[in-house]
């Protein structure tokens, strides 16, 4: 792609720029203005350099979040982006009511409010009076995501991967349906197994819409929040405590203005470090040929 | 895919003497039914705790807690009924509905025009420019809580629908420019070329020609903006406190209100649902025609 | 390589159609010669497409049978009917390298690794892509794409025909001259069936041995281009076939001959005899190279006015009126063009007799 060279494309950035700024740049500075001071009250605070960060860098509780939130995300990748393909592969592949009422369905779940999420998922798997959760007691097996913390996981996993699958699934499918027809077709007339259609075709293609899904799905699921806090509130225990609830545990629960800062920063700058690396070793996946 | 064959019985030609039938392609037929199949398979699971949060709302907690059945065996609208006497519903839609449309107009006004520089141009910091726009959807949102309180606070905006649109473009116009830039990728710069040596100046020719052209990826992304507007709840109810409550943060003070009545909540739960249900609806071929041709 | 054959082949893309109209090929019988190079020729959505894509097995036809060399492959699946096919746009396996995109055909069908090696390698040499073996497929022009959509064809040993469907479109003007030729050495070396789709006639014209006319999913006519020029089946082949088309009158059949607006027009006595029996509505069709303009009357040539004249580089293009009907009339180079007025003269043996659209004699 060859573009022209001209500054005065600022101006079109420049609302864009403007109105990101208001919403990220000052609260940015605020976050850091807390991170380095000990805050007691209006007009009392006091600088204490890179205090918080050492203390919450020392904070065992913050480790476990952050190895429990990796082991969270990467199981989310893990299930929902070969899921979701799947899903787009058995799609539809012509427009028509079929595709409509699939798609109409699949966008269902993006469109319900995050807390609503959880509660939908309260209902469904207490053992009382939860579909799954009394099958699964009826059945003989004891599960109850209130008591036991690996029942939590499960039913926290199952939550998102139920929430999250369709959007995958979406932008895969909207990468299929770019594919030309001819690509089939020539692949039938080259006696293509279904393999390698879904190899060196599918795949391929779906590589952009993959690389935004993969993205997504990382920077969401890194930073959720809602869903596990109205369905387990963390816990038992800490168990379902990840970044975000430790994070509002800190700062709303406790008041700790300067640790929570510098904990957000912290997870700010991993979340980047982890997105930026994602879209650096996607971009080369496939292609092979980039330098 | 030109797979299906269709069966004009013969005869219908004329002239040809009893045409030969050509016989349907049973490996491939069976391999689009094996598909099909595991799309409705997975519909169902996809549907299944939605239709319990409708089987609950449906039934008194009495109820609820009496019997396990699986269908409302004695339906009541009871739970529907109390909510709607309570006019903090209505004003709970009407707030949600304006902010995210705010926010959907205000994402996609200052979106199109970085989309087009970015889909177009080379500028000084232009790929800084866009890594740092995307950088904003990966703050975490309870990061910004207490900042964003502050700063709005600040300016008289707490409580206000403005307020919450401004703090949701944060995660929304990195999006859009996102989107809308791969869109306008796809469109050839020979167009653009075109249109200013006829004479076009840049507004009219973005307005009459392009935006046109990148319809569907205008719908793609407004409906993304809606989306993630309209889910949000953590910063939506912290910067709201009466006026402009959304629907959703008083569907949780409806449940604290009543404790652990579980056909209030899930009724409660399911008319949170049903707007962004209703939009689906409406833009659904909207949206499949985005997809069909959109390279997101 | 093969002769192919349909018998009452028919198709139509709709599932309950109501009539022939339905229809996106009519019921039609048609022969390709082994080893002959076709062109299909048509204006777009005539069928032409749905016809390939029948041969290849895309589509399974609604009514008829397909044969290759005698035996019926019509319920065959595509793998297994030894068919390439060249499409409009070129389709490449972009993360695979220029041999694994050639090699590909092969590979699918468990061809042993030396072989693979040793084919693919003629046949980039064929198609002068030796050098670009090792790239990757997707950093290549559009041509050299195209080139590599036909190599996978070429490849394969046993291919019973190649069909191209409009594969030039998006080829440069310069290029497509050189990529022709190269089809055309490619034909004549190796003796396969070609089926040539084009909306192009200069294209149809220039590289095929008989050119198929299609028109709303019937066959029009199929000859050599000069079977076509000289006495086109069909009005619609007459004014489709040429630049400028054939001109039509319509006139009325007298004892030796037609009368276009009083003016009489000689016909040998058995095509006046074919046209009484036939009946209908007469036209008379002749093709602006077979007129011409003389500055003298002679052998009672009628005087007609010149409107325009185009001027189209080493020849020149009159539109003229004869009574009430305009005519276009080609004039060689060396011809002084005369000015406003002219006495027209035809060609009695490229004078051609149509009763209701159908040539006559």
């Amino acid at each position: 792609m060859n573009k022209t060279y001209d500054n005065r494309a600022w101006f079109l950035v420049l609302p864009v720029f403007l109105v990101v700024a208001f919403s990220a740049i000052i609260p940015l500075v605020t976050v850091v203005n807390y991170s380095v001071q000990d805050i007691f009250g209006p007009g009392e605070r006091y600088f204490v350099g890179l205090e918080w960060f050492r203390e919450v860098l020392r904070d065992t509780r913050l480790h476990e979040a952050l190895w429990r939130q990796f082991l969270f995300s990467g199981l989310v990748l893990l299930i929902e982006i070969p899921l979701g393909v799947a899903i787009a592969l058995m799609m539809p592949r012509r427009s028509g009511w079929a595709a409509s009422l699939a798609l109409v369905l699949l966008a269902l779940p993006l469109l319900i409010p995050w807390n609503v999420i959880g509660t939908i998922w309260i209902i469904f798997t207490r053992p009382d009076i939860g579909l799954l959760g009394y099958a699964v007691n009826s059945a003989g097996i004891p599960f109850d995501h209130t008591a036991a913390p690996l029942d939590a996981w499960i039913t926290v996993m199952l939550m998102e991967v139920w929430h999250w699958t369709p959007l995958v699934a979406l932008l895969a499918y909207a990468g299929l349906r770019a594919i030309p027809e001819a690509y089939y077709q020539a692949a039938r007339i080259d006696g293509a197994s279904d393999w390698a259609v879904f190899r060196y075709i599918q795949l391929p293609k779906m590589r952009g819409v993959l690389t935004i899904a993969v993205l997504l799905r990382f920077m969401d699921s890194f930073l959720i929040y809602a869903e596990p806090f109205v369905l387990t509130g963390g816990g038992p225990g800490n168990s379902t405590t990840f970044l975000s609830i430790h994070l509002v545990k800190i700062a709303v629960g406790q008041f700790d203005l300067g640790p929570a800062a510098a904990f957000s920063i912290i997870y700010f700058l991993i979340v980047l470090l982890f997105s930026w690396v994602f879209y650096q070793v996607l971009q080369r996946v496939g292609t092979g040929d980039r330098r | 895919m030109k797979l299906e064959r269709s069966t004009a019985p013969a005869g219908a030609i004329p002239g040809a003497e009893a045409p030969a039938r050509a016989q349907p392609r049973r490996a491939r037929g069976f391999a689009l039914r094996k598909g099909t199949v595991g799309l409705i398979v997975y519909f169902v699971l996809l549907l299944l705790p939605i239709y319990w949060m409708l089987n609950m709302s449906l039934r008194t907690n009495a109820d609820i807690l009496a019997r396990f059945t699986l269908y409302p065996a004695d339906p009541t609208l009871a739970n529907y009924a109390s909510i709607f006497s309570d006019p903090a519903w209505y004003s709970g839609y009407i707030n949600s509905f304006i902010y995210v449309s705010l926010n959907t107009v205000i994402s996609l006004l200052v979106a199109l025009p970085a989309a087009y520089a970015f889909s177009r141009y080379r500028f000084l910091g232009d790929k800084h420019m866009f890594f740092w726009l995307l950088t904003n959807r990966m703050a975490p949102p309870a990061v910004f809580l207490l900042p964003f309180f502050q700063l709005y606070s600040t300016f008289g905006l707490i409580d206000t629908h403005i307020a919450v649109a401004l703090a949701h473009t944060l995660f929304n116009v990195p999006l859009a420019v996102w989107i809308l830039e791969g869109f306008m990728s796809g469109v050839p710069r020979e167009i653009d070329e075109t249109a200013y040596i006829d004479g076009y100046s840049f507004p009219r020719f973005f307005v009459t020609i392009f935006l046109p052209l990148i319809r569907a990826g205008v719908g793609v992304t407004a409906f993304f903006c809606f989306m993630f507007s309209w889910v949000e709840l953590l910063l939506a109810r912290t910067l709201t406190t009466t006026e402009a409550k959304p629907i959703a943060a008083v569907m949780t003070r409806t449940v604290s209100a009543s404790g652990l009545d579980w056909g209030l909540l899930a009724a409660a739960g399911i008319l949170t649902i049903v707007p962004g249900a209703l939009v689906i609806y409406f833009v659904r071929n909207y949206m499949a025609k985005g997809f069909a041709l959109g390279r997101v | 390589m093969a002769r192919i054959e349909f018998k009452q082949l028919a198709h139509t893309y709709r599932a309950d159609p109501r009539g022939l109209e339905d229809y996106a090929l009519k019921p039609m019988n048609q022969v390709w010669r082994d080893g002959g190079a076709y062109a299909l020729l048509g204006p777009s959505g005539c069928g032409k497409t749905t016809l390939l894509n029948i041969i290849s097995g895309l589509l399974q036809p609604t009514a008829g049978r397909v044969y290759f060399d005698g035996v019926d492959v019509t319920e065959r699946p595509t793998a297994q009917r030894n068919i390439a096919q060249v499409f409009q746009f070129p389709v490449i396996y972009d993360t695979m390298t220029v041999f694994d995109n050639l090699a590909f055909p092969l590979r699918n069908r468990r061809v042993p690794e030396p072989e693979v090696k040793r084919t693919v390698e003629r046949v980039a040499e064929m198609l002068e892509l030796g050098a670009e073996l090792r790239r990757r497929a997707r950093g290549l022009s559009a041509d050299a794409k195209q080139k590599i959509s036909l190599g996978r064809g070429l490849v394969r040993s046993d291919v019973a025909a190649i069909l191209f469907d409009e594969p030039l479109t998006v080829i440069d003007p310069h290029l497509k001259w050189t990529l022709r030729r190269k089809l055309k050495q490619i034909h004549q070396s190796l003796g396969l069936t070609l089926i040539y789709v084009t909306h192009d006639q200069t294209e149809a014209l220039t590289f095929a041995d008989e050119v198929v006319v299609m028109h709303d999913g019937r066959v029009l006519q199929s000859g050599t281009p000069q079977e076509l020029f000289e006495a086109p089946a069909h009005k619609f082949v007459g004014h489709f076939v040429g630049s400028p088309g054939m001109n039509f009158l319509p006139c009325v059949l007298e004892a030796d001959g037609a009368r276009v607006d009083g003016v009489r027009i000689a016909l040998p006595p058995d095509v006046v005899a074919k046209g009484r029996r036939a009946g209908g509505r007469f036209e008379i069709g002749v093709r602006p190279e077979a007129l011409r303009l003389e500055a003298e009357p002679r052998n009672g040539a009628p005087r007609v006015r010149i409107e325009a004249l185009a001027e189209l580089g080493h020849y020149r293009i009159a539109a003229v009126r004869l009574g009430t009907h305009p005519l276009k009339v080609k004039l060689p180079e060396e011809q002084e063009p005369p000015r406003d007025a002219a006495y027209l003269c035809f060609t009695p043996a490229l004078t051609r007799l149509y009763a209701d659209g159908v040539l006559v004699g």
